[in-house]
């Protein structure tokens, strides 16, 4: 049989982020700091489903110019042309490199979609109190923290050949707007899912246990 | 020092402590979607703003275009892109659909022009060198309509692009094309001043007409007299007066142009309006040529060969033109049985007035006219056919006065009246070469020929005897000579060893010098002693003081 499954919430307990003290709170839950360091604590992050939403909806609205429009303008001796992400991996996937073109497809198109239909995914499940599988969740939220960080890859990328590709009359490449745009939807979603408590996932299940990994 | 989770009792854990400040937690984490939604918002707005109105242009051919990437421009700004490509229904050509920008909306208009520049090294230009890098592009003219349109015909050849240029167009009819075709240069005074727009075929088939364009500030040289010409190529004439080679500029000469000119003396010099129109003349000589107002037709009859004599070839008097032949013919007269050759002429009278007598007006008068012909033929005027140009053979109709020329008259039963004539210097010279040629032909010429070659054979056995003398002298002579002069230098070789300065020869002969010297000594005191004492030679010489 296993032992009581007993959250510190449950207990009235908080663990302070910067001092790591163990404390507890007998006369309410209202604006308290810690006793050693002074710092701010909460049982759970504070607004974090409304920040995350806001995070998330702001990188929705920016996917678009981020995919729409060209990422990269290049002007040489040989025409101009404008370059948005999906161009460049077809130019890719036509030009033989299909692996390269598999990886900006995945680092900057699957990814980032990826990330924020999963942050959704969740935002929507722990709003609703979902009990499906936490430990799934669990997993996926980690997932999307750990890989959102990869999608900067084509505005590095971006940045390394605007700054080295200046031969004036030759050949110019300049940043698009797509590229901004591209960039604060990374910056965005990594935001959410940092705003995201994944404690959350767990506060519905109460007493269960939720997976039997835990189960020992 | 850290106690065991399992042995901490919670209720001992530190109590947190607790604010006094509320602190209000603002949203403002919602200004970041806010913000995203209004760059968002703002791009969507900017791109229905600036999106321009899009359009069709069929081309023949979609070499060189490309969807996505081909651009259109105005004095190479770009102004739109193509968006896509595809071949009419019809298969006949292609038709690119081109998204254009939006100030570009006023100017698509029913006579606006599009083509597609390439590179083109055509006519003396060498135009869209730059498309070789940057690949082809569409090319834009706005136009003056007021009619809006939306699907355009590209066209096949650059147009000569002529909006926002300071100058006139004029028109021209010409007969042929000639060389020319748009893109031709104007020249003025050989100044390249303009160009060729565009030519097409009159509607009636009869005929070419120009679009000429003249830059400014040289348009202002065209006036309503102006003659034009085509000057292309070279302009080789071949006439009475020899060959003749005329050319406009090096440009001209490899694709043509257009020249023009105001002759002085045609009239009030007033400006051209636009689109004036003017005759293209075929050269220079022909533009330049003004329809003499008043011309008397004559004739005069030959019966020599007129082999050279073309119509249009000129009448002159003393190297002066007077006039032209109009017509030449041939009349067989049956009686005498003799062919003769009368050859209509005109004759220009207002070029003849120094002729006629000074500054005397042209008569009108037929009268008067004919009083005054008499006179100059009574004094011996006579029309003569003479040689241009050895080199080309042409011949001419040239007056002159021959005061020995047998008495002739005008024969004013003719119509036109016929003026008479003398043999032409050419004829004369003719004969006496004939003459020559007769007497050269009379000539012994077999018997010389045998002669001379007997002769030869002579002289040929002459010199082959002369060669076999020499050879024997050789072989014979030579040997004694060599050994007689081999004498003759050991004699001198011995002759200069006796006459050197230690040999024994010498020595004696300085000795007997000095003897020869002595005994003279002696001999000039005996011839002093005998002149003092000239009895010495009875008494000999005394003895003692003396």
């Amino acid at each position: 049989m296993s032992r009581p499954v007993v959250t510190a919430a449950q207990l009235g307990l908080y663990s302070c982020h910067t001092c790591n003290l163990v404390t507890q709170a007998k006369r309410g839950h209202r604006e308290v700091v810690c006793p050693r360091c002074g710092h701010h604590l909460h049982m759970r992050k504070p607004d974090s489903i409304a920040r995350a939403w806001a995070f998330l909806l702001a990188g929705y609205i920016l996917y678009i110019p981020a995919n729409v429009m060209p990422i990269m303008h290049t002007s040489s001796l040989f025409g101009a042309q404008s370059d948005t992400i999906m161009s460049g991996v077809i130019y890719l996937w036509h030009s033989g490199s299909w692996h390269l073109a598999l990886i900006v497809f995945i680092a900057s198109i699957l990814v980032p979609s990826a990330k924020l239909l999963g942050m959704t995914f969740l935002l929507i499940s722990v709003q609703r109190r979902s009990l499906w599988d936490p430990l799934q969740r669990t997993r996926m939220y980690r997932i999307i923290e750990q890989v959102g960080r990869w999608s900067m890859l084509d505005i590095f990328v971006v940045a390394i050949l605007v700054a080295l590709v200046q031969l004036q009359s030759l050949a110019t490449i300049r940043a698009g707007f797509g590229a901004v745009a591209f960039g604060a939807v990374v910056v965005l979603t990594m935001f959410a899912a940092m705003e995201f408590d994944p404690k959350l996932i767990w506060d519905p299940q109460g007493g269960r246990n939720g997976s039997s990994i835990v189960g020992h | 020092m850290a106690p065991q989770s399992s042995d901490i009792d919670i209720d001992e854990l530190q109590e947190v402590l607790h604010e006094r400040k509320k602190r209000k937690s603002l949203p403002f984490v919602w200004i970041v979607p806010l913000v995203a939604a209004i760059i968002g918002g703002w791009l969507v707005v900017k791109g229905i703003l600036e999106k321009g109105p899009t359009i069709t242009i069929r081309f023949t051919s979609a070499e060189g275009l490309e969807a996505g990437k081909t651009k259109v421009k105005y004095k190479n700004v770009d102004v739109g892109e193509v968006k896509h490509i595809s071949v009419t229904k019809d298969l006949l050509g292609v038709v690119a659909t081109v998204e254009m920008v939006k100030a570009t909306e006023p100017y698509l208009l029913e006579d606006t022009q599009f083509w597609i520049v390439r590179p083109r090294i055509a006519g003396g230009q060498v135009s869209g060198l730059g498309t070789l890098f940057s690949g082809s592009y569409i090319g834009s003219d706005p136009g003056k309509s007021t009619t809006k349109r939306r699907d355009f015909v590209g066209l096949e050849v650059p147009p000569i692009i002529t909006t926002g240029m300071a100058g006139h167009h004029f028109v021209l009819h010409a007969e042929t094309l000639g060389s020319l075709e748009v893109g031709s240069p104007v020249f003025f005074r050989q100044e390249e001043v303009g160009s060729i727009v565009a030519h097409e075929i009159n509607k009636d088939g009869q005929g070419v007409t120009f679009r000429i364009f003249v830059n400014a500030p040289y348009d202002q040289y065209v006036n309503a007299n102006s003659q034009f010409w085509n000057a292309s190529g070279i302009d080789v004439t071949m006439d009475a007066s020899g060959i003749r080679v005329d050319t406009e500029s090096l440009v001209s000469i490899l694709i043509g142009g257009v020249a023009f000119e105001t002759f002085p003396g045609v009239g009030p010099r007033s400006s051209a309006a636009e689109a004036q129109e003017f005759t293209l003349f075929k050269n220079r000589n022909e533009a330049m040529k003004r329809p003499d107002p008043v011309s008397l037709p004559a004739v005069v009859i030959f019966d020599q060969s007129l082999r050279g004599l073309t119509v249009g070839a000129p009448v002159e008097f003393r190297g002066i033109a007077i006039g032209e032949v109009k017509a030449i013919n041939m009349e067989y007269d049956l009686p005498e049985n003799k062919p003769s050759f009368p050859v209509t002429i005109a004759i220009y009278p207002f070029r003849l007035q120094a002729l006629l007598g000074g500054h005397v007006e042209v008569a009108n008068d037929p009268e008067v006219r004919r009083v005054r012909w008499d006179g100059l033929i009574a004094r011996g005027l006579r029309a003569q056919l003479r040689t241009g140009s050895l080199l080309t053979g042409q011949i001419f109709v040239a007056f002159d006065f021959f005061p020995n020329a047998p008495a002739a008259q005008i024969d004013w039963t003719r119509n036109p009246p016929a003026l008479p004539t003398v043999p032409g210097l050419l004829e004369e010279v003719q004969q006496s070469v004939v003459n020559i040629v007769h007497k050269i032909d009379k000539m012994p010429l077999e018997k010389i020929g045998i002669d001379l070659r007997q002769s030869l054979e002579t002289l040929n056995r002459t010199l082959t005897s002369t060669d076999k003398l020499v050879k024997g002298f050789d072989s014979e002579v030579t040997p004694s000579v060599k050994a007689t002069l081999k004498d003759a230098r050991k004699t001198l070789q011995s002759a200069d060893q006796a006459l050197t300065a230690d040999s024994p020869l010498m020595y004696e002969t300085r000795d007997l010098i000095r003897e020869l010297n002595k005994t003279a000594l002696s001999l000039r005191e005996l011839t002093d002693y005998l002149d003092r004492h000239p009895e010495a030679l009875i008494r000999g010489k005394k003895r003692g003081g003396q």
